[in-house]
């Protein structure tokens, strides 16, 4: 089990290039840069999202109420709001573990369900964690209803704030390029412990649970706790980018966790691959760029162009190419992007 | 409950003492009692329909049952769990075969260690050495137990690509990977040719040489003669008779339920 030098080579091309990102990025505008950045934190939520959906085989379609519960303990810890300014070192895991424990609250009641019946009481959680989130405001004013929660702390360590900008060792380091940094980082962490996780006991057990539950109970495996465990490990990342999110944005209302970025998180894991680590870190890597790219490649000075005149509003026909692109693709690659290692298996033969 | 509960003769495994099972208005099984000797190969017998796969069923904990006692080792099982059955000691193969399909028959086996190891979030995220040292005892593990049952070579292929005696081998090496005391295989030779019937009946064998007690059902008469030590003959969900294969051949009721009444030749 040495791993050989050229994929250590592997590793620092693709480090070199993670680095050199977000100032290639900034040449042509800090939005990009904050595009790179959203880009990694749906990454976080897709990978949080692989280990319920790839890994157990649970479909979870109200996905993004755990980032909105990672979101606003950032937010109520650390804003004007109550008054509480805590590092974000401690509000991080705290999140992280509100969010897990919400997990757990949904998964619950739900263990007996599966696949559709799951994905619709999945996405009356989301609602409702939404709807919560609304309301909360009277008779004690939580949540800040639908104003939401503003002037929220960016990260700082000491001296060092994330928002403001910076020169180091000649490099000028914006907001945007720091949390990019501090976000590589983090989803490098969670990618190290979604490996692991997949390759070993738990990570097998769960497998074992998506392909034939019963079989898996006879083998001792108890599915009620494992089943638990999935929602709580991807609920706990989907905290841990809400957070990230809240300091990045310094503002959250309900309004940013709303059933359509579950189903992009959703769309993100299936297009990529469902199960396959990598597929899911490119899925979510495309589902956020693409959009984004075709906004200027479409918008209103190219059909001016080919046409004269600007035909139909830019952002109608981006997400109509971003939706049969999302068709052609699950026609023609229905296991996703890259397959997960259990289907890519099909096709290779054993060399023994 | 005192200590002085008398512990019976022959060392029972298992111990049925009247147990029912009801789906609504069907009465899937009633009364049944029977008792399983520490490493015997016990037989399941009865027409289709008979109940042998309900038994095994609420033997295993998929269903609850609705009356009667089952004792496991002398400790009686309070419709527990399946994966509760498996910790205790009982492990299982479906009829229609249930394995991890999209999985290595490798991988397969790996599994059926789960209830075995402990490694948790923090062992499997941190990679401790015990964790490492847990995972190389599995793989081995694995490995020798796809030996043992004599698919060693088709390790690596998806459980759904191998032949369907193969299929059965699999299951059976994944139900031995929980180390169980009572192995329940629910017709493990349909489907197989003569030979592979023969390799089949030398695994079992062998298998019980091991010291782990088997309860099979099976339609195969040969096989169930030759194998087993006792039989027990289920028909709508009564047990009709026990004893040795050769007093089964013969029983009346037997031949009856099988075959109708009117008939006097032994069934096989």
């Amino acid at each position: 089990m040495k791993t050989p030098a050229r994929v250590w080579i592997g590793f620092a091309l693709i480090g070199v290039c993670l680095a050199a990102l977000p100032f290639a990025l900034a040449y042509y505008g800090t939005a990009w840069v904050r595009i790179a950045n959203f880009a990694v934190l749906y990454v976080l939520l897709a990978l949080g999202l692989n280990i319920v959906v790839g890994f157990a085989g649970l479909l979870d379609l109200g996905y993004i109420a755990f980032y909105a519960v990672g979101a606003y303990v950032y937010a109520l810890l650390a804003s004007p709001h109550f008054n509480i300014h805590l590092p974000f070192w401690v509000i991080l895991p705290i999140g992280a573990l509100v969010a897990a424990f919400f997990g757990i609250l949904l998964g619950a009641p739900t263990l007996k369900l599966r696949g559709d019946y799951l994905a619709i009481v999945t996405l009356g959680f989301g609602e409702i964690i939404r709807i919560f989130l609304n309301n909360l405001s009277r008779p004690v004013n939580i949540t800040n209803g639908p104003q939401g929660i503003t002037r929220i702390d960016p990260f700082h360590l000491g001296a060092f704030d994330f928002s403001s900008r910076d020169n180091l060792l000649g490099l000028e380091l914006s907001g945007p390029i720091k949390y990019y940094f501090l976000l590589v980082a983090i989803t490098l962490g969670v990618i190290v412990v979604n490996i692991r996780l997949q390759n070993s006991r738990i990570g097998r057990a769960w497998e074992a649970i998506r392909e034939d539950e019963i079989a898996a109970r006879a083998m001792g495996i108890n599915t009620r706790n494992l089943k638990l465990l999935a929602f709580a490990m991807g609920a706990s990342f989907g905290g841990l980018a809400g957070g990230m999110f809240s300091a990045m944005q310094g503002f959250i209302s309900p309004e940013s966790f709303v059933l359509v970025e579950s189903i992009m998180v959703v769309a993100m894991v299936v297009l990529g691959g469902m199960g396959n680590i990598w597929g899911v870190v490119l899925g979510a890597i495309l589902l956020s760029f693409v959009p984004e790219i075709l906004r200027y490649t479409v918008g209103a000075d190219v059909q001016a162009r080919l046409f004269g005149r600007s035909l139909i509003d830019p952002e109608v026909i981006r997400m109509l190419l971003f939706g049969l692109a999302m068709v052609v693709m699950m026609l023609f690659r229905p296991a996703g992007i890259l397959p997960s290692a259990v289907r890519k298996r099909e096709l290779t033969r054993p060399t023994e | 409950m005192s200590d002085a509960a008398p512990v019976p003769a022959a060392a029972s495994i298992l111990e049925v003492r009247g147990v029912g099972k009801r789906f609504g208005g069907l009465v899937a099984l009633s009364g049944v009692s029977f008792s399983i000797r520490e490493g015997e190969i016990y037989g399941l017998i009865g027409p289709n329909g008979a109940g042998k796969t309900t038994l095994f069923n609420v033997l295993t904990g998929i269903y609850p049952k609705d009356e009667g006692e089952i004792l496991f080792r002398g400790d009686p099982l309070r419709n527990p769990s399946p994966d509760r059955v498996a910790t205790l000691g009982i492990a299982r193969t479906f009829q229609n075969i249930r394995l991890f399909a999209n999985l290595s028959a490798v991988e397969n086996v790996m599994i059926g260690r789960h209830v075995r190891t402990r490694a948790g979030v923090f062992g499997a995220v941190l990679r401790t050495p015990a964790t490492r040292a847990e995972e190389r005892a599995i793989e081995k593990r694995a490995h020798e137990l796809l030996e043992y049952v004599g698919i060693a070579d088709r390790g690596n292929e998806l459980a759904k690509h191998l032949s369907y005696g193969d299929q059965r081998r699999l299951e059976i090496a994944r139900a031995l990977a929980t180390d169980p005391r009572l192995l329940a295989l629910d017709e493990p030779a349909a489907g197989m040719n003569a030979t592979e019937k023969v390799e089949l009946r030398a695994l079992l064998d062998s298998i019980r040489k091991d010291g782990v007690t088997l309860l099979i059902i099976e339609h195969d008469v040969r096989l169930v003669m030759g194998l087993c030590d006792r039989v027990l003959v289920l028909d709508y969900g009564r047990n009709i008779a026990e004893g040795v294969p050769k007093a089964i051949q013969k029983d009346p009721r037997v031949i009856e339920a099988y075959l109708g009444t009117g008939h006097a030749t032994p069934p096989g």
